[in-house]
C-alpha cells in the first residue's frame, strides 16, 4: 500500500487571515478518507490546493506521488472530483457533459462513450442521458457528477459534501458505488460531509479540521472514546464547541439566488 | 487540439439551442437600423453623400457582432458562479488551450449573430457593390468578432460576478461604438472626434466590412487589416494572461 495523499505541514494565507495552518495527514492508497469540520473551516481550500487550482502560501503536497504546484498535469489526470457546488453545464445533455469531459481528459471519442455508456448505466441514467441538464432534479445531478468524475479512470476520488441536500435513497446509492470503487479498484477516496453518520459508516479515517487546524485524526471510533462520546457527531461537537459558524456568503452565492429567483419568475 | 475544439463545439451548441437569445440579441441592431437607416436616409442624400441605409449597415453588422462577442467573453463569470469553469480548471489541459476554445468558440457565435443581423439588412434593403468581395467582408466580421471576444474574456477573467456588466457595456462598448464610423463618415467632423475615431479599433472593423461590402474604404484594406490582426492577437494575450492567473 502506498501513500496516495500526503499533506506536511500546508498552509494557506489570505492576507492576514490565514485558512490553512499547518496541517498534515496522509491518506493511503484505496482508504476512504474523511475530512470533517464545520462550515467555513478550511475544507474546500484544502480539496482546491489538492486539486491545482489553488496555490497553497507553504507546505508540501503529494498527490499520487506528485506535486500539485509543479506537476499539474500529473496530479489532474491522478484524481476525479465532484466539487461542492454543481459543475455541470446545463444546456447540454447529460452524455454531451461526459463526452465533454472525456474529450478534456484526452480520451479518444469510441472509448469515452463506451466508458460513458457504462457510467451512466451504473448511476441509473442511461435512459435520461439525451435529456438537457437543466431537466435533472439534484439527485440526478449529483449522480451524473459522480460519474463523470470516474471517466477517465482515477486513482483519488475528491467529493466535496456530495451529498448535501439528497434524499436518504439517492445518498444511499451514491456511498454504495464508492464504496465498491474503494474495495474493487483500490480507488482512494477523500471526501467532506456534514453528515456525521455518513462519516462513520464509511470513512475508515477521519481528520476533524477546525479555524484551518486539524484538532483530532484517527477512526471514528478513537475520536469517540477520545472524546469520550457515543457517537461521531457527539464527538465532532465536542472537538469543535456548540457555535454557529457563519460563513460569509460569496458572489456565486448571490448568484445563484439571483438566478433562482430568475427562473422561478419565468415558470 | 481536442480540449480546443470540444470547447469551441459547446459554445457553438449553447448558442443555436437558445433562439430566444438569437432573436433577442438581433432586436437592438433592427432598431438602430430601422430608426437611423430609414430616418436619416433624406437627410444624408440632400447632403450629397448617398445611400445612408447602405452607408449604416457595416456599422449595424458591427453592433451586433460586438454586443455578443463581449457577452460571450464575459461569459466565463457566469460559468465561473455556475461552477463549470472548476470542471475545466482542474482538467489536464493547458489553460491557454481552454481559454483558445473559448475566444474561437465565442467569436464564431459573434460571426453567426452577425451573418444574422446582415440577413436582416439584405431584407430591408441592402444592397452589395459586389458579392466577389464577400470573404473579405467574413475575414474583417471574424476579426471584430476576435477583437470583442478577447476584450471581454480579459474583462470576464477579472472581474468576480455580473454586477460589473453594465459598466462595461455603458462605459467600453456603447462609446467604443459611438466614437467610431458605424454611424457617421469620418470626413468633416471636428478634430477632437476624428482623433477619437482614429484611435478607435471599431473604426478600423467598420471600415474594413464597409469597404468590402460597399467598395468605399476611408483607411486602405491593408492598414484595416493589420490594425484589428495587430490588436486582437495583443488582447486575446491579455485574455488569456488573465484568464491563466484565475483562482478559484
Amino acid at each position: 500500500m502506498s501513500e496516495m495523499i500526503v499533506v506536511r505541514d500546508l498552509v494557506k494565507n489570505y492576507g492576514d487571515f490565514c485558512a490553512v495552518s499547518h496541517i498534515s495527514f496522509t491518506v493511503q492508497e484505496g482508504a476512504i478518507f474523511g475530512f470533517l469540520g464545520p462550515n467555513g473551516a478550511g475544507k474546500t481550500t484544502t480539496i482546491k490546493m489538492l486539486t491545482t487550482v489553488l496555490e497553497p502560501t507553504s507546505g508540501t503536497l503529494r498527490v499520487n506521488g506528485h506535486d500539485p504546484v509543479h506537476e499539474q498535469k500529473k496530479v489532474r489526470r491522478s484524481f476525479g472530483i465532484v466539487f461542492q457546488d454543481p459543475s455541470l453545464d446545463d444546456e447540454l445533455t447529460a452524455f454531451e457533459n461526459m463526452d465533454l469531459h472525456g474529450a478534456l481528459y484526452g480520451i479518444p471519442r469510441g472509448e469515452r462513450a463506451r466508458r460513458a455508456q457504462a457510467l451512466l448505466e451504473l448511476v441509473g441514467l442511461a435512459e435520461r442521458q439525451k435529456d438537457f441538464v437543466k431537466q435533472y432534479s439534484g439527485g440526478m445531478k449529483r449522480r451524473l457528477e459522480v460519474a463523470r468524475a470516474l471517466l477517465h479512470q482515477p486513482r483519488i476520488l475528491f467529493l466535496d459534501e456530495p451529498t448535501i441536500g439528497l434524499d436518504p435513497q439517492t445518498r444511499n446509492h451514491i456511498w454504495g458505488y464508492i464504496q465498491t470503487l474503494s474495495k474493487e479498484h483500490g480507488v482512494t477516496v477523500f471526501f467532506t460531509t456534514h453528515y456525521m453518520e455518513e462519516a462513520d459508516r464509511v470513512a475508515g479515517d477521519v481528520a476533524v479540521i477546525d479555524h484551518g487546524k486539524i484538532v483530532a485524526q484517527g477512526t471514528p471510533a478513537v475520536l469517540k472514546q477520545q472524546t469520550n462520546t457515543p457517537t461521531l457527531e457527539d464527538a465532532f461537537i465536542a472537538l469543535t464547541g456548540h457555535g454557529i459558524r457563519d460563513e460569509e456568503a460569496t458572489s456565486a452565492d448571490r448568484m445563484r439566488r439571483m438566478a433562482a429567483v430568475w427562473r422561478g419568475r419565468r415558470r | 487540439m481536442r480540449a480546443i475544439y470540444i470547447l469551441c463545439l459547446r459554445q457553438l451548441k449553447r448558442y443555436v439551442r437558445s433562439p430566444a437569445r438569437i432573436v433577442g440579441s438581433l432586436g437592438q441592431p433592427i432598431v438602430f437600423l430601422l430608426a437611423l437607416g430609414f430616418g436619416l436616409g433624406s437627410v444624408f442624400r440632400r447632403a450629397g453623400a448617398g445611400n445612408y441605409f447602405n452607408f449604416v449597415t457595416p456599422g449595424i453588422i458591427a453592433m451586433g457582432i460586438m454586443f455578443t462577442a463581449v457577452f460571450s467573453g464575459i461569459e466565463i463569470i457566469w460559468d465561473r458562479q455556475f461552477g463549470f469553469l472548476e470542471e475545466t480548471l482542474v482538467a489536464p489541459v493547458s489553460r491557454l488551450q481552454i481559454v483558445l476554445g473559448r475566444v474561437l468558440g465565442g467569436a464564431i457565435v459573434a460571426m453567426l449573430q452577425g451573418a444574422a443581423v446582415f440577413a436582416v439588412c439584405l431584407v430591408f434593403g441592402f444592397r452589395f457593390a459586389s458579392w466577389l468581395l464577400l470573404p473579405v467582408a467574413i475575414v474583417f466580421m471574424f476579426l471584430i468578432s476576435l477583437l470583442f471576444t478577447s476584450i471581454g474574456t480579459a474583462i470576464g477573467s477579472v472581474l468576480q460576478d455580473m454586477q460589473g456588466f453594465p459598466l462595461v457595456m455603458n462605459f467600453l462598448v456603447m462609446p467604443l461604438f459611438f466614437f467610431s464610423d458605424a454611424l457617421f463618415p469620418m470626413k468633416g467632423v471636428p478634430k477632437v472626434l476624428e482623433a477619437a475615431l482614429r484611435l478607435n479599433p471599431v473604426t478600423y472593423g467598420v471600415d474594413g466590412l464597409r469597404g468590402a461590402l460597399s467598395h468605399s474604404f476611408a483607411f486602405s484594406v491593408i492598414t484595416d487589416l493589420a490594425v484589428l490582426v495587430v490588436l486582437s492577437s495583443i488582447l486575446l494575450s491579455i485574455g488569456s494572461y488573465l484568464f491563466s492567473k484565475i483562482q478559484l
